[in-house]
């Protein structure tokens, strides 16, 4: 009953986006305003019934109920709760289904929340979302039904992908998803604000929150997303360039620059144009992202179903909702007044070239995942694009653009003098040059990139806190801090990506029981290797033991994992966090003459690459909590006068 | 009108052509060896299971037949052995490689799942499985009577597959 009861509220929730829809194209003729309000309640009701129908789904998976094809296929009733729970969006049609409910209850929250923007320009926005509600609702119910039973019912699931089970990736999905989604928000303003032709501050400040809002979890979803793949598929490597991992890249990107560029929206009433074009581009990166990984067109390590139906389908909502708001684009953007003007050398100037920038390196991900199908369709030769192509053409970009970041925040907005930024920039430059001085002494021979990337990351870092500088720190706004703090974990995050990748040391070896090995400053003994069992898998476990010079020795116990169901074979990696680095050990399979692979890594630095990513987000959510109580103030004072 | 404002479009139109390509062209997914069509590289393999014969390349002079890289350890393996047996019994000559396997252990696999193989060569370290072009278990070569290989099919042979797999036999004759 649960399932049925799950598949009529999607089915209902289907009908209302509907309703929404022609609502609100009925209500953008004067003569029918009264019809606004009815979009916003329709709205809201639809969100509730998307958000029924996924708790549902999420009760049959923690009861196991095996009369549903998809608990069957993705679970086992000897799973732990978590898993259980998480294997409600561990697959694809519960991972559509969760898409399509925050796309739900965030056009609900638009049409409760929203007060800023004008009426027609709210019920465009709420149309253009019940659209692209309108057609996951298809895709789900037409091309996979979440709530489909299975017959005869089996005696058990056959378990989720041991790979999955793991608490991080329990929670990476839904925080991209919520990232994507918040994007959709931004697409649909950006769409509502074409249609009305009002673009304008107060349509910036609306989808600022969202944009804010997506941006960090986005953030969230790809600093968890590159730690899971770092401890869990045991290779050591903290981004592979692998085309899902670009799918949740290029929309950052994209989100990255529109932020920035809504800003000056905001703030200034300039590039409107570019900020409507980027909210776009944002929500299409996030729709192609969803695409490939979806419809499995590229060979990746994610390996998902590949299923050409199912990709035809998602290819069909690209070229409505893209190719649509491209062609509006083009037909209306001409008509949009045009912003405020500003001088080269301003906080506007800094941003343009921010975004310039961010574009380019988007560009280049952009063409060299899809590369690989572009050839394979023109020549049919098969090839892939790996991290040479990516890190010779990107690094040097984000170099150049950690030096803009640095610059921007110290400049005024609309115009400002050559010699008073380099005054404000003069403290941080010598910092720079102090750091490319040590560079050069104690490190000279190091990858060019890795050496710049860490005296820019030195530099940058002591400029990004010049904001701050003469400023009554208490009286500082918040987001001011929350601006402060996400370019700082910028720098800290490029240290660490630039640290690890020029100071690596790595070991591979055939060992045998109480040989020692050296990596990097240790010394690892293999003491022992044992068969043992946890809940739903059995591992052999090597003791290791590690010291760091006359240090004291400490254990460490890498795994290599059998689950039945199932079966699978996984890496469970050891490793010991200090504060200069992590010691990463992997036990490999043995050879037939008593010796066992073992990978040992030393990685300087490394975690300051995710300890960076937290830095951003909390910047991010500081910013978004500073803006909300400060626009909100702003509006009641307006109110009272 | 200003025509630069179709260029988002035109890319994106650009982009669909590509991927609708992608999509509706259904390629291998899978990377074919590049020595169909050559002739099998030259090779000896010590016997793989007790009791068995080991393998060579110069036993392929005696007639077409399939090469099934296959292992006791590998599950697929154990889901084609039924119509690896039921192609033993309609005659079609199969010898077997053992990858990265003990001779205790394929004796098992052989006494749970059947033993359709004339020979079975044991390749401890991959290394005829990687001169093959082989990246994976089970594999299996359409081998013909001068030793060329003539076709391969990746993963588990299922019963749909029987019909290509005896076509190609026949063509290698």
């Amino acid at each position: 009953m649960i399932a049925e009861a799950g598949l009529a509220a999607l089915w209902l929730a289907a009908a209302l986006a509907l309703l929404q829809l022609a609502l609100a194209v009925l209500a953008m003729s004067e003569a029918r305003v009264d019809l606004r309000r009815g979009v916003r309640a329709v709205a809201a009701v639809q969100g509730l019934f998307v958000g029924l129908s996924f708790a549902l789904l999420t009760i049959c998976f923690l009861r196991s109920d095996m009369s549903v094809q998809l608990v069957v296929t993705n679970s086992h009733s000897m799973k732990p709760w978590l898993y259980k729970f998480a294997g409600t969006w561990g697959n694809h049609e519960g991972s559509m289904l969760l898409w399509v409910t925050i796309l739900g209850l965030a056009g609900g929250a638009v049409a409760l929340l929203e007060r800023r923007i004008a009426e027609a320009t709210l019920t465009a926005t709420l149309g253009a979302q019940a659209l692209i509600a309108a057609g996951f609702y298809g895709f789900l119910l037409f091309a996979s039904n979440p709530f489909a039973r299975a017959f005869p019912v089996p005696a058990d699931g056959q378990g989720l992908n041991p790979l999955l089970q793991d608490p991080g990736l329990a929670f990476h999905p839904p925080t991209l998803y919520i990232g994507y989604v918040g994007m959709s928000v931004a697409f649909s303003f950006a769409v509502g604000a074409l249609i009305t032709r009002d673009v304008g501050r107060d349509f910036a400040r609306a989808m600022r929150p969202w944009v804010l809002g997506a941006w960090v979890f986005l953030t969230l979803g790809i600093t968890a997303g590159s730690y899971w793949a770092y401890y869990e598929l045991g290779w050591g490597g903290w981004w592979f360039w692998d085309p899902v991992e670009n799918a949740s890249l290029m929309p950052w990107l994209a989100a990255t620059a529109l932020l920035h560029s809504v800003t000056v929206l905001a703030t200034r009433d300039g590039l409107r144009a570019w900020t409507i074009m980027l909210a776009v581009v944002a929500f299409s990166m996030s729709m192609v992202g969803t695409f490939l990984v979806r419809s499995g067109i590229l060979t990746s390590v994610h390996a998902f179903a590949v299923d050409p139906t199912r990709g035809s389908f998602i290819l069909a909502l690209l070229v409505l909702y893209i190719g649509g708001a491209f062609a509006l684009f083009a037909l209306r953007i001409g008509t949009v007044k045009e912003g405020t003007q500003f001088d080269l050398v301003s906080r506007e100037g800094a941003l343009v070239a921010n975004n310039l920038l961010l574009s380019a390196i988007l560009g280049i991900v952009f063409v060299g995942t899809l590369y690989p199908l572009f050839a394979e369709a023109v020549s049919g030769e098969k090839l892939s694009v790996g991290p040479p192509y990516f890190n010779a053409t990107t690094g040097p970009l984000t170099l150049a653009l950690v030096i803009i970041m640095a610059l921007g925040p110290i400049t005024r907005w609309r115009r400002d003098e050559l010699k008073a930024v380099i005054r404000r920039i003069a403290l941080p430059v010598l910092i720079t040059a102090l750091a490319l001085l040590a560079m050069s002494i104690f490190a000279p021979q190091i990858h060019i990139l890795s050496f710049l990337g860490i005296v820019l990351a030195i530099g940058v870092g002591a400029a990004s806190l010049a904001p701050l500088w003469g400023r009554n720190l208490r009286r500082t706004p918040m987001f001011t801090y929350g601006m402060v703090l996400a370019h700082f974990g910028i720098a800290v995050s490029l240290a660490g990506m630039a640290a690890e990748s020029a100071f690596i040391r790595e070991t591979l070896v055939a060992s045998k029981i109480g040989e020692t090995h050296k990596v990097g400053p240790y010394t690892v003994k293999l003491k022992a290797i044992e068969p043992i069992a946890g809940p739903n898998w059995t591992a052999l476990e090597a003791e290791l033991v590690a010291q760091r010079g006359d240090g004291k020795p400490f254990t460490l116990r890498p795994q290599s994992r059998m689950f039945s169901d199932p079966p699978t074979e996984t890496n469970e990696a050891a490793i010991a966090t200090r504060i200069d680095g992590q010691l990463y050990l992997v036990l490999g399979k043995p050879d037939d003459q008593g010796r066992w692979q073992l990978r040992l890594w030393w990685k300087p630095f490394v975690t300051l690459i995710w300890l960076g990513g937290g830095l951003i987000a909390l910047g991010g959510t500081l910013s978004l909590v500073g803006r909300n109580r400060r626009e909100r103030g702003l509006s009641a004072r307006q109110a009272y006068a | 009108m200003r025509p630069w404002l179709w260029v988002p479009l035109g890319l994106f139109v650009v982009f669909f052509g590509v991927v609708a390509v992608g999509l509706y062209s259904p390629t291998e997914r899978t990377n074919p060896s590049k020595l169909i069509g050559k002739p099998i590289p030259a090779f000896t393999l010590a016997p793989g299971a007790t009791g068995k014969a080991g393998l060579s390349s110069a036993d392929f002079a005696s007639g077409p037949r399939l090469v099934n890289v296959f292992a006791s350890w590998c599950v697929p393996c154990i889901t084609e052995a039924p119509v690896l047996g039921e192609l033993a019994r309609q005659g079609v000559v199969i010898d077997g490689i053992a990858i990265r396997d003990r001779a205790v252990d394929v004796d098992n696999f052989l006494a749970r799942h059947g033993n359709p193989y004339r020979a079975i060569g044991s390749d401890p370290n991959s290394q005829v499985q990687i001169s093959l072009g082989s990246s994976g278990v089970p594999e299996t070569f359409v081998v013909d009577a001068k030793g060329v290989i003539r076709y391969q099919h990746i993963g588990e042979i299922a019963l749909d597959d029987v019909p290509v797999i005896l076509a190609k036999l026949g063509e290698a004759r």
